[in-house]
């Protein structure tokens, strides 16, 4: 019961600590905080509490900007949930989101089949890049941080290259549109939400979030997992195949992240895109995980928190205030939440001289 | 032949920030603390160096200016790593990961404040290039070497005889390395490992900061947020690559600064024509995983790098 209280204290205590940091580093240099929340509050319910004016538009657009980040922070949390940690969500998607092109592309299907393979086929590809990893950690136990963020960078170059040399970009920027069949996009959605990006991606994003639930907490296998997380030396003694569970968990984590990049490219967008440089999913997911606790319900919830920031970066940028405020936001969150054990511990420490009511807990 | 001769120097000027970096990154993890925030602290180096340049600008000095500033930064930031993952205990990994994205924000929003757009101002001239007198007119090692190069080419070779000195040589070098190696075992010798840590992870700054600073003042013609596209995590490549040693990382650096060379070279050698631009770009990383899986087995890097210090473990 303790347990689950603080499950949820704690990141809000750490939510409110940044956003405060964030007020104060606004009003450090003469911005108004005030037009910060009243972004977000516009970009989260699409209403203008000044002006009195409603448009749905930023309700959908505060939808598409969650759902990759949702994806990614499940594919984060599924990785440190087996005690790994996965900074390659980013490359995950942009895998991911070559085969999508590929897919929508070359293959030629109708209607449903063709969105479902276009799909099948990110997951795929995203799981392959998390296997790799995965793979060099079981068998030559490399660290997988370092792997991870060195394939961002080789799926970074991938891309650009697919997008120009294999996809025959015209621009080199953007390939060909991808026909109707493989787009996730719906007329009906968009004009509900006044010509937003809002598309069916949401649906294959709730499915993640149930499947990533059942998995984790309802099947021997997801214990396995947990297990390996915990103690690896007490889960391999138990019997559990250690080294098959890191693999099948990093694949599991790619294809999540790589399903993230086809909702992207078959979703907000409807063609591939050459990149100049990462664009900071897999950091969003990262943040994702930790504030969410690397549980369900949690990525859901702080996928929306960090979504809201990103959807209402345009909305800042408008009123005069810097758009980066979000990412320092974002970034305090992180930090404080690296910072619970030790904040914790001192806290424990200056309660010192008061009987405990429950007995000191043993360093993780 | 030809074409060799124009690259080096080039090659050199993209070595550069990578060796500097690097190094910050071995007195980090050879102190125990890993850092993979080099990116982010060379953009705050970065971003400081070309805003004081442009503000110290027509001075001659400006871009010096710039340097000092940039590696003062480059400590502060790091500070916030130093803090976390000593005092506060936390994830060296996540702490990285926050450095990472806050220097994003922190430099693009510093920007609107102090320039009102998404990019510093642009400077003049940046760091002006040297040539060493007498030296520079030998035959070719002359043009490659001592001709027009960046004084902060000078400081990385300098900064590695130094580095390895002062890890290998030195009282300090022994005690650094025996905390990223078993800190207890160190602590047992009476070494104050918070402080040995505190140290290896401010020279990181220090250094990361240094070499943000020429990146953007030889690469550049201002600070924006892709100024330093991934440097710092060739740098850390670079350390991983030259298994954590001086000049390990210089080699690594220089080879992976060619590459960098090649990139833009490539159209002009016949047997490298076919190759794709990207290809070149996803080398360095390609190979640092692969060396990983060869290193994998022998004890390369430094065995408590990333573990929690926990003084009352054994």
């Amino acid at each position: 019961m303790k347990h689950a209280r603080s499950a949820i204290l704690v990141p809000l205590a750490v939510i409110l600590l940044g956003f405060a940091l964030g007020a104060a580093v606004l009003v450090a240099t003469g911005r108004s905080p005030v037009d910060m929340f009243y972004a977000m509050l516009q970009s989260v319910s699409g209403k203008n509490l000044r002006a009195g004016t409603f448009n749905p538009r930023y309700i959908g657009e505060f939808i598409v900007q969650s759902m990759p980040i949702m994806l990614t922070g499940l594919s984060v949390g599924f990785a440190f949930r087996t005690g790994l940690f996965n900074i390659g969500a980013e490359g995950q998607l942009m895998v991911g989101s070559i085969a999508a092109v590929a897919v929508g592309l070359w293959v030629q299907a109708p209607p449903v089949v063709h969105v479902v393979l276009v799909l099948a086929a990110a997951m795929l590809a995203g799981g392959i890049w998390g296997a790799i990893p995965g793979f060099l950690k079981a068998r030559f136990n490399v660290h997988e941080v370092v792997v991870t963020i060195m394939l961002n960078y080789v799926a970074l170059y991938l891309n650009n290259w697919a997008i120009v040399d294999i996809f025959k970009s015209v621009d080199r920027i953007k390939t060909e549109v991808i026909p109707e069949t493989a787009l996730l996009k719906s007329a009906a959605l968009a004009g509900m939400t006044n010509g937003s990006r809002l598309n069916w991606g949401f649906v294959p994003v709730l499915l993640s979030i149930l499947v990533y639930w059942f998995v984790i907490e309802k099947t021997t296998f997801g214990f396995s997992l947990r297990a390996v997380g915990f103690n690896k030396d007490g889960a391999r003694f138990a019997g559990m195949k250690v080294n098959r569970n890191i693999v099948s968990s990093m694949i599991i984590a790619g294809a999540f992240a790589g399903l993230a990049g086809a909702v992207i490219t078959v979703g907000t967008f409807s063609f591939g895109r050459a990149l100049p440089a990462a664009e900071g999913y897999g950091f969003d997911g990262i943040a994702v995980a930790l504030v969410g606790g690397n549980a369900a319900i949690g990525v859901l919830l702080s996928g929306l928190l960090f979504g809201m920031l990103k959807a209402a970066q345009p909305l800042m940028q408008s009123q005069g205030i810097p758009k980066e405020i979000a990412s320092i936001i974002q970034a305090s969150i992180v930090l404080f939440i690296a910072m619970k054990y030790g904040i914790e511990y001192l806290m424990r420490k200056l309660r010192f001289h008061k009987p405990a009511g429950a007995p000191e807990e043993v360093e993780p | 032949m030809s074409i060799l001769l124009t690259m080096i120097p080039i090659a050199l000027v993209y070595a550069t920030p990578l060796v500097i970096a690097a190094l910050g990154g071995l007195f980090s993890e050879r102190s125990g603390i890993v850092n993979i925030a080099l990116e982010g602290i060379m953009m705050i180096g970065g971003f400081t160096a070309a805003s004081v340049t442009v503000v110290m600008e027509p001075n001659p000095m400006a871009a010096y200016y710039g340097i000092l500033a940039g590696i003062l930064a480059g400590v502060l930031f790091s500070l916030l790593h130093a803090f976390a993952s000593i005092n506060l205990k936390a994830d060296q990994v996540v702490s990285g990961t926050a450095l990472i994205i806050l220097a994003g924000g922190v430099t693009v929003y510093l920007c609107q404040i102090f320039f009102d757009q998404q990019r510093t101002n642009a400077f003049t001239t940046g760091l002006s290039k040297v040539s060493v007198p007498g030296l520079a007119n030998l035959p070719v090692l002359g043009t490659l070497l001592f001709k027009d190069v960046y004084p902060t080419s000078y400081a990385a070779f300098l900064l590695v005889l130094l580095t390895w000195f002062a890890v290998y040589k030195t009282p300090f070098g022994l005690r650094l390395r025996a905390c990223g190696e078993h800190p207890q075992a160190a602590a047992s010798m009476g070494v104050h490992v918070l402080g040995m840590r505190y140290t290896g992870v401010l020279l990181s700054g220090a250094l990361a900061g240094l070499a943000g600073a020429a990146m953007v003042l030889t690469q550049d013609i201002q600070y924006t947020l892709g100024s330093i596209h991934g440097a710092g995590f060739i740098a850390l490549a670079c350390l991983i690559f030259g298994k954590w040693n001086p000049f390990g990382v210089l080699g690594a650096g220089l080879f992976f600064g060619l590459s960098q060379a090649l990139s833009i070279y490539a159209k002009d050698i016949p047997f490298l024509q076919a190759v794709p631009q990207d290809f070149f770009f996803m080398l360095p990383y390609i190979l640092t995983i692969v060396a990983l899986v060869v290193f994998s087995g022998k004890s390369v890097g430094p065995k408590a790098a990333g573990e929690l210090y926990d003084a009352g473990r054994r």
